[in-house]
Order: C-alpha cells, then sequence, then structure tokens
C-alpha cells in the first residue's frame, strides 16, 4: 500500500514542513547572537532569553495572561458542563438555539465581536480592565468547552447516573459522585483548550484591555521597535513550546478519556 | 409519597420534567452568551444607524453611515478586496488540505491520533506569532531575500515579496491551514469503506469511485471547512496589518481605525454590519450552489 501511494505520503510530508517550518524560524532566529533577522547566522546566544526574563513589562504581560486565561477557562467549563449535561441528556425545548448561539462566535469575525463587546461596555460605563476582556474570552472559549464536553458526556452511560438516582442519590450528589468523575476528562481537555484560546487571541483584548497589556498584545506593541524583536523571537518561542506541550497533553487526556469509554462500553 | 409541601411538589416536578431539568442547566450559558453576545450585536446594529455628533452621539435613526459606507470608492474596493482575498485564502487552504485530510482518513492506519495532534498543534499555538513570521520570512532583510543573498542567488532583496495582496493570502493560507483539515477529515472518516468496496465490485475505477463515491460524501466537510475559513479571514486584522502594507489593506483595517484614531464609532458599526451582510449573502450563494453541484452528481 505504501509503494502504491507513496506519493500521498510525500505530500503529506511537505504539508508538515509547510505548517511547521515558517514557524521554526523563531526558535531559530532567537538564538542568533545578532539584532537583525537575516542569514547568514551569525552564532549562538541565549541573551535574548537572559533579557526578556529581566524585563518587567513582559512579567506583568505574561501575569495578566495566566491570570484571563485561567479565569476564562473555569467560567466556561463550568458553563458548558451543565449546558453539555442537557443537550446531552434531556430533550429541552429550545436547546438547539441555545446551543447555536454558543457556537455563534466561530461565525463572527473577531474584530466584529471586539467592537460590539466595546460598544455595551461603553454604553453601560463599565470601565475596560482584565476583566472585561475576560468576559469576552469566555464567548469564544464557550464553543470550544461545549464541543469537547458535549463528545465525552455521549460517551459514557447514563444508565449510570439513573441507577445512581434510583439508589437514592441526589440530583447534586449523582452530579458530583457519578457525573463529574466520569466526564473529568472532558472537563480537563475543555480547560486546556480554552485556556490556549485565551492566552492566543490578541484582537479581542486589543479592544478590551484598556490599559492592562495581555501578552499578545505586549508583542504586538513590541513589533514597531526592530531593536526589540530578538527578545520577541526568545518569547514567542518559548509560548510556542509551552503551547505545543500544553495541546498534547489535552488531546492525549481527551483521547485516553475515549479509550476508557470502550472499555466501559465493552465491560 | 404523594404528600408535601410546595416545596416538594416542585421538586418532584423538576426531577420529572426533562424540559424543565434541561432549561435550568442551560440558563446560565444562554444568560452569558445573550448579555455578551446577543446583546453587543444588537447595539452594534442601533449604533450603525447612528451619527456621531463630535464627542455626542445623535440617537436619531439614519442611513447615512450605510451611505458612506458603501457609497465611498475607497470602501467599497476594501470590501471586495477583503472578499476576493479570503475566497483565495479558501479556495488554497481547502485544496491543500483535502489530500493531507484524505491521507490520514484512509492510509494512515496505526499511527492516527499521532498525525492529527501534529496537524492540530498549530491551531492552537498563537496566532500572532505564525502571522509574524511571515514577515520574518518575507520582509526586505528578510529570511528569504537574506538566504538567497547569501547562497549568491541574487544581488538585489527582492522588493515583491512583502507588503502586498499577495503576501496576505500567503500567510493567512498558512497560519489557517489546520483550520481546513479537521472537518474534511471527520467527513472523509465517516464514510462507510463497504460503499468504496461496492463502488469497486461494480467495476469502478479509483478515479471515477473516488469522484463518485467519496468526493461527494466528503462535501459537508468540505463545505464546513470553507466557511470556517472564509467568514473569520474577512475580518482579519492582524494579517493585513503586519504584512499587507498599504496594498494590502484589508475591510478590518478601517473598522479599527474608526474605533481608535477617528472615533467614528456609528460608521465602524455601519462598515461592520455591511461587511458582515456581504459575507453572509457570498457564504449563502456558496454553500447553495455547492448543495446543487452536489446533487447533480449523485
Amino acid at each position: 500500500m505504501k509503494t502504491r501511494h507513496g506519493w500521498l505520503l510525500v505530500y503529506a510530508i511537505f504539508y508538515l514542513a509547510f505548517l511547521y517550518v515558517p514557524v521554526a524560524f523563531l526558535p531559530l532566529f532567537s538564538f542568533n547572537n545578532s539584532v537583525f533577522i537575516a542569514f547568514p547566522l551569525s552564532g549562538f546566544t541565549t541573551q535574548w532569553y537572559a533579557q526578556m526574563f529581566a524585563d518587567g513589562a513582559v512579567q506583568q504581560a505574561l501575569f495578566n495572561s495566566l491570570k484571563v486565561g485561567a479565569v476564562a477557562a473555569v467560567a466556561a467549563t463550568a458553563l458548558g458542563l451543565p449546558a453539555a449535561k442537557a443537550l446531552t441528556r434531556y430533550r429541552v425545548p429550545g436547546g438547539g438555539a441555545v446551543l447555536a448561539l454558543a457556537n455563534l462566535s466561530l461565525f463572527i469575525p473577531e474584530i466584529v465581536l471586539g467592537i460590539s463587546l466595546l460598544i455595551l461596555l461603553s454604553v453601560l460605563g463599565v470601565p475596560l480592565s482584565l476583566w472585561t476582556v475576560t468576559l469576552g474570552h469566555i464567548v469564544i472559549c464557550a464553543p470550544f468547552a461545549i464541543t469537547v464536553l458535549m463528545s465525552r458526556m455521549d460517551g459514557f452511560d447514563k444508565n449510570l447516573e439513573e441507577a445512581s438516582l434510583d439508589l437514592g442519590e441526589s440530583g447534586w450528589m449523582t452530579f458530583w459522585r457519578v457525573t463529574f468523575p466520569l466526564a473529568l476528562p472532558g472537563v480537563i481537555s475543555s480547560l486546556l483548550l480554552s485556556f490556549m484560546v485565551s492566552f492566543d487571541d490578541f484582537l479581542i483584548a486589543y479592544f478590551l484591555a484598556g490599559n492592562d497589556a495581555t501578552l499578545p498584545i505586549y508583542i504586538w506593541g513590541q513589533l514597531r521597535f526592530p531593536d526589540k524583536l530578538p527578545t520577541v523571537l526568545a518569547l514567542g518561542a518559548l509560548i510556542l513550546v509551552a503551547s505545543a506541550v500544553l495541546v498534547v497533553f489535552a488531546e492525549w487526556v481527551r483521547s485516553h478519556g475515549l479509550k476508557d469509554r470502550h472499555r466501559m462500553v465493552g465491560a | 409519597m404523594a404528600e408535601g409541601g410546595i416545596g416538594a411538589r416542585i421538586t418532584r416536578f423538576y426531577r420529572r420534567s426533562e424540559a424543565a431539568r434541561g432549561l435550568v442547566l442551560l440558563s446560565p450559558t444562554m444568560a452569558i452568551m445573550l448579555a455578551a453576545l446577543a446583546a453587543p450585536m444588537v447595539l452594534l446594529a442601533l449604533y450603525s444607524f447612528w451619527t456621531q455628533d463630535g464627542y455626542a452621539l445623535n440617537t436619531h435613526a439614519t442611513l447615512a453611515q450605510y451611505a458612506t459606507s458603501l457609497g465611498r470608492p475607497s470602501y467599497r474596493a476594501l470590501f471586495y478586496r477583503s472578499i476576493e482575498i479570503s475566497a483565495l485564502v479558501t479556495l488554497i487552504t481547502v485544496l491543500l488540505a483535502y489530500p493531507m485530510a484524505y491521507f490520514v482518513a484512509f492510509r494512515v492506519e496505526k499511527q492516527k491520533f499521532v498525525w492529527l495532534i501534529l496537524l492540530t498543534i498549530p491551531f492552537w499555538t498563537s496566532y500572532l506569532l505564525r502571522v509574524f513570521a511571515w514577515k520574518l520570512i518575507l520582509g526586505y532583510n528578510g529570511v528569504i531575500n537574506s538566504g538567497l543573498m547569501s547562497l549568491g542567488l541574487i544581488r538585489q532583496p527582492l522588493e515583491f515579496l512583502l507588503y502586498n495582496p499577495t503576501a496576505v493570502v500567503v500567510t493567512l493560507a498558512h497560519a489557517w491551514a489546520a483550520f481546513a483539515i479537521l472537518p474534511i477529515y471527520v467527513s472523509l472518516e465517516k464514510i462507510d469503506r463497504s460503499l468504496l468496496d461496492a463502488a469497486a465490485d461494480l467495476g469502478d475505477g479509483p478515479v471515477r469511485r473516488f469522484l463518485r463515491v467519496t468526493l461527494p460524501l466528503s462535501l459537508p466537510g468540505v463545505i464546513g471547512a470553507a466557511v470556517l475559513i472564509f467568514v473569520p479571514t474577512t475580518g482579519d486584522y492582524v494579517t493585513p496589518s503586519l504584512v499587507g502594507g498599504s496594498g494590502g489593506v484589508m475591510i478590518a483595517n478601517v473598522i479599527e481605525e474608526q474605533f481608535d484614531k477617528v472615533g467614528n464609532w456609528p460608521l465602524g458599526a455601519a462598515l461592520a454590519m455591511a461587511s458582515m451582510a456581504a459575507v453572509g449573502v457570498v457564504t449563502l450563494l456558496f454553500v447553495s450552489a455547492m448543495r446543487a453541484a452536489a446533487a447533480r452528481i449523485r
């Protein structure tokens, strides 16, 4: 088979190269001993990393992004969990409409989400802060949280929940002792992926952040100064590596959960 | 069991009624989405009918902002360019992604998970950095120019690489590549393999089999991928700002200006509404054309 369709494999390898090579220039030049981002490479250095770690503004922006990402991820998952349960377990009138509304943000350009929330906040007189950024991020995280959680909820046997209710557990205790542990891989994966969506977002934060910069806003500000580029590259390389690790972990948890489900169905 | 106070009765009704339970569980999501997504969109629509008088807002309804948005030639040109660029990006990404998704769905057997992870990592990693990488690559003193010069292939840096619509198309096609794979992969993976065997048994060659079975059955994924790329890229701000130059400006750049430097929010709102309407119309036309084409193949 491989010999007959070898060209597809070759294509796939080129495709992966197309995805990864352009981005690989960031880490490559982050170790280059020159302010100019150009060939030939002039020598190895870690000074850009040292400069970045010494920069208080980077630390502040990183801290802001971590805070916003954590709160948005927890909020989106906390909203998504009951919603996913309702949509997979009960026939709810209007359930489809709520799901469509929650997924709507995928089909609206980010700039429109950003300016429309900006208008609402200014009409209400709410000052811009990291909280308003978090609100915007909950909206864009929700579709991911709900999708991941719904597929997990679809995966396990609802008889387990019914058995718990029949054995006299309350609805709340059933949720904590049966539903939640079974949904846990989905919950973790939803938290991680929502965090990534928030951590990655530039445009919504750009409109809603006021004076507090998140990491992408800080990077955007630095791009205007050519002599700052190597430090941005160092920062970017770290972000790329950290997010790749996080994504692999999130997907691993999710697929591990899926295997788990097959075992359960088989038993 | 049948007796009990009002509280107990409500509890019992709640336990028994799926609809009531479901609505209670959905209400937090619904509340947030109404407050932070639906309400802002309604306000945006309202603003587009208002006027900015210096620092004050004139809430007398008028179509003046739409007249400006659609009437001014420079804005019209931006609408056309944004849609053209996004359509081209959509076409390129979907065409490039299809064989890749096909490979993972039909040829990879054991390491599907690894391939899918490799293809989705870029999807989740910093969009801003992926776009910025292209500025480094295409720049006057960038990776390509300095690379070719140090190899002795060119003497002068190539000037046509950065700051034009082509640079925007290339960058967007790369930045959104991962978005096209998953929907197409999912629809290919769903295809019942016995249909393919049946087509082969009935004497269809591989090409005919692909055109008459695989391709039509995977069209929902292709349409999904196309919409998922076309709609957000028309409103992209980062890419035209970083690599577009003055020739590669898109509609989002002028919308941003109205909310930033210019301070004419109603005009910005009207530009946003008009661009969403234009994108909506193009998307609907595209989807119905694709559906019609799929029906004809069958």
